[in-house]
């Protein structure tokens, strides 16, 4: 990521607009939307798009375009907080035991063999089911689904890199384990993890509309992209743009941070 | 869950009930292919939306549930369409001018489904086991001694019984629709029940179907016209829409406004509009705080907009009420909707949370079983009404187990959006709001109301009663004791290829009088 050195990359362009328009209008959508995003009007129920409503009204009236806003904003802020903590701890985990190995190593990584086990979407859904329904445990179950896979990520590129040359001089040299662990080979980490931190966001921000989609997650009357397109999907002939417009969004985003991911990619090669 | 609730159940089958726009559907009793010549044979998938919760006809406590085994059991009496009860498993019955005794008379060559003929002795066996004489545990409240119920059942000759009650109760001959099963038979029928009803079961796979099949040795001449009929639970209101459009489903009712939509060009289906008998409420509990004060229980009834609520839940088809009385039952009803108005009252509801010390509001969490979509959109208006006035209001959708264990029979909640069914007594819809009702779970405790409500179940006197019954509905008004909202109008699909089918003014399916036209 030297500026110097960057090419022409038009992923990464296309990318970084799609995500940053996406993210520009979740974070003003926090602060401001031109309707109310619960206000419900009688009188506007199932308006089509128009000037007044860009994305139209759902079936309580509600405008469309202040509801993607804030669902978008709402999205992308749980996903991030998931790969947020996923990758915390993933890092945390994964440079311990590639690192020291030995039977700390096994005992983690057999527990995040058995996490894997299960279809990450149901084990998240059983965490929900005990936890009970809401925004922080949505994030933290879906943070636990997430977490093995940085773990293996990191953890493959702590073994690589224990025996390189330039950590055995360091260690010989007597430079403290915390600081090998986390100055001299997380550096050399960060380009992988990079590209799989954007990947992980694409997937949590799946997860996310599909937990919420299935009526776990953000409760309404709070807007998520995933539940306004279960909302919307009673009203698909009557009302197609109220699903439409929801499902474009995800996958505008979904896409952006592909590209972007793909784009990162491409700069570190 | 031994207490089984009796009859109410509540249902909140509404569900779906939203209805709507579709205003060409007939409120009368069958569809317009009824002129066709009924045929015999054939088979049906009726498409339903939530499991059963038991097979036996006297544990079963959901509306959804009673409204299936309405076609595999019948009781003494039976209700029909018009609401009127009719003999069924007796033929005829007298009661004594007092109202304490009951005589039966047995109808000649009613069979069980097993084809043994049905004697006094399963009479007294099902009367015995349903009201608690059998071993002390009443399964049907309202047959119950200590409700008032049956004290006695005594076997005249081979044809009549005589039941002797502990109350002068009008409107007591209406649990007489207590299923009659073979005597002895109750530990079974959770598993293989056998019943008098139109059709015999065959099969019950657990969230995925409940078979039955024709009784051929039915007392009612010429019925029912259909070999079998399935009753399918369908997963989500789109999967049931999916497979009507694919043919898969024939019958489906409380659909939503949406679904009735989809429907509407009629290519497969038609659909029918009837008033459902259920009375949709924001339930507050009476004795939880801030809800214990009628002051707060107020102001949220003046803060809610139910003609709101109607039009974008409902598409406009309920009917608004003030009171737990449907207003179809024209002789109890009386209008109480202008008291706290049909539309919201921000100002007069911010002054009475203020008198009562709520001036900045409060949260209040919202409990409503997320499987009925109806009630959910509810609670999506409600929430928004509610903070209007400066009530934080939040919803928490449970599963419907959790809804009838923790909320219906535990009342550990707050507030809740469901609703309750009305059998055709008006007292029905009324009773459960007894101080000490088993099925009183918004809590509600008004000494006048328990005292007016003994002598309306002794009066005699239809007029009288009627005012009586008014004065309860005022009372639950005045106390603010719950929200109630609307009764949301009903709309069945019905495949093109049947005629016949029947709205009751009770929460029943009867597949008896259906038929295929093809």
């Amino acid at each position: 990521m030297k500026p110097g050195r960057k090419k022409q990359n038009p992923y990464l362009i296309a990318g970084m607009a799609m995500t940053g328009s996406a993210a520009g209008l979740g974070l003003l959508g926090a602060f401001w939307t031109p309707f109310g995003t619960t206000a419900m009007s009688a009188a506007e129920r199932f308006q089509a798009p128009s000037l007044r409503h860009l994305f139209g009204t759902d079936n309580f009236g509600r405008d469309l375009f202040s509801r993607v806003m804030q669902g978008m904003g709402t999205t992308i802020c749980i996903s991030l907080l998931v790969v947020l903590f996923s990758a915390f701890f993933g890092i945390l985990l994964g440079a311990l035991t590639g690192y020291f190995g030995g039977v700390f190593d096994e005992a983690v990584m057999r527990v995040i063999d058995a996490v894997n086990g299960f279809p990450s979407i149901l084990l998240a859904l059983v965490m929900i089911s005990l936890l009970g329904n809401g925004r922080q445990n949505l994030i933290l179950s879906l943070g636990i689904v997430f977490t093995p896979s940085y773990v293996r990520i990191v953890r493959s590129e702590y073994v690589k890199l224990r025996d390189a040359d330039y950590i055995m001089r360091a260690r010989l040299m007597g430079v403290g384990k915390l600081r090998i662990l986390f100055v001299h080979i997380l550096p050399n980490v960060l380009p992988v993890l990079g590209v799989s931190l954007v990947i992980g966001l694409n997937n949590a921000i799946l997860a996310e509309s599909g937990m919420s989609y299935l009526g776990i997650g953000v409760q309404p009357p709070d807007a998520s992209l995933g539940n306004m397109l279960s909302d919307a999907q009673g009203f698909l002939q009557s009302a197609p743009w109220y699903a439409l417009i929801p499902g474009l969004a995800i996958v505008w985003i979904v896409l952006g941070f592909s590209l972007f991911g793909e784009g990162l990619r491409r700069l570190g090669e | 869950m031994k207490k089984k609730l009796c009859g109410l159940l509540l249902t909140a089958l509404l569900t779906m009930a939203v209805l709507g726009g579709c205003s060409d559907g007939t409120g009368e009793s069958s569809g317009d292919n009824s002129s066709a010549e009924p045929a015999y044979g054939g088979s049906v998938v009726v498409g339903i939306q939530q499991d059963i919760d038991s097979l036996d006809p006297h544990l079963a406590t959901a509306a959804g549930t009673k409204e299936i085994l309405f076609n595999i059991f019948e009781g003494l009496v039976k209700s029909d369409e018009k609401g009127n009860l009719i003999g069924a498993v007796a033929s005829d019955y007298t009661i004594s001018e007092d109202y304490l005794v009951y005589t039966f008379t047995l109808r000649d060559n009613v069979k069980f489904h097993n084809g043994d003929p049905v004697t006094a002795e399963d009479v007294k066996y099902s009367l015995e086991r349903a009201s608690g004489l059998l071993d002390g545990t009443a399964l049907i409240s309202a047959l119950s001694p200590e409700k008032g119920g049956i004290t006695g059942v005594e076997i005249l000759d081979d044809k009549t019984v005589q039941v002797t009650v502990g109350s002068a109760n009008t409107e007591l001959i209406y649990s007489f629709v207590a299923a009659i099963i073979p005597a002895g038979s109750g530990e079974e029928e959770g598993a293989d029940p056998i019943g008098t009803g139109p059709f015999s079961f065959v099969s019950y796979t657990p969230q995925e179907e409940i078979v039955v099949k024709k009784n051929p040795d039915y007392w009612q001449e010429g019925l029912p016209y259909l070999d079998q009929v399935t009753f399918k639970i369908t997963g989500s209101a789109q999967t049931a829409l999916m497979e009507m459009q694919g043919g898969s489903i024939d019958i489906y009712p409380y659909l939503t406004d949406s679904q009735a939509q989809a429907l509407a060009g009629g290519e497969t289906h038609q659909v029918l509009t009837s008033p459902s008998n259920v009375v949709q409420a924001l339930f507050l509990n009476n004795a939880v705080e801030p809800l214990d004060n009628v002051l707060v229980r107020q102001a949220i009834l003046y803060a809610i907009d139910k003609e709101e609520v109607n039009v974008f839940v409902g598409g406009g088809s309920g009917s608004l009420i003030g009171s737990a009385m449907l207003p179809s039952l024209t002789d109890y009803y009386v209008d109480l909707n202008d008291e706290y108005g049909n539309n919201a009252n921000v100002e007069k509801a911010k002054e009475l949370l203020a008198e009562a010390g709520y001036g900045d509001g409060f949260d209040l969490v919202i409990d409503i079983p997320s499987n009925y979509e109806f009630h959910m959109q509810t609670g999506e208006v409600v929430v928004e009404q509610l903070k209007a006035v400066g009530i934080n209001a939040s919803i928490h959708p449970v599963d419907w187990d959790t809804w009838l264990e923790d909320i219906y029979n535990g009342r550990q909640y707050t507030a809740t959006i469901s609703g309750i069914t009305c059998d055709q007594t008006p007292g029905y819809l009324l009773n459960r709001f007894q101080t000490d009702s088993p099925k009183n779970f918004i809590n509600y405790s008004n000494e006048e109301y328990d005292r007016i409500f003994v002598e309306a179940q002794k009066e005699q006197d239809p007029v009288k009663k009627a005012e009586y019954y008014k004065q309860l509905q005022k009372l639950l008004t005045d106390d603010a004791a719950t929200a109630f909202l609307q009764v949301p109008g009903n709309m069945t699909a019905l495949s093109n290829r049947l005629a016949g089918y029947r709205f009751y003014p009770v929460y029943v399916q009867d597949l008896s009088t259906v038929y295929l036209v093809e």
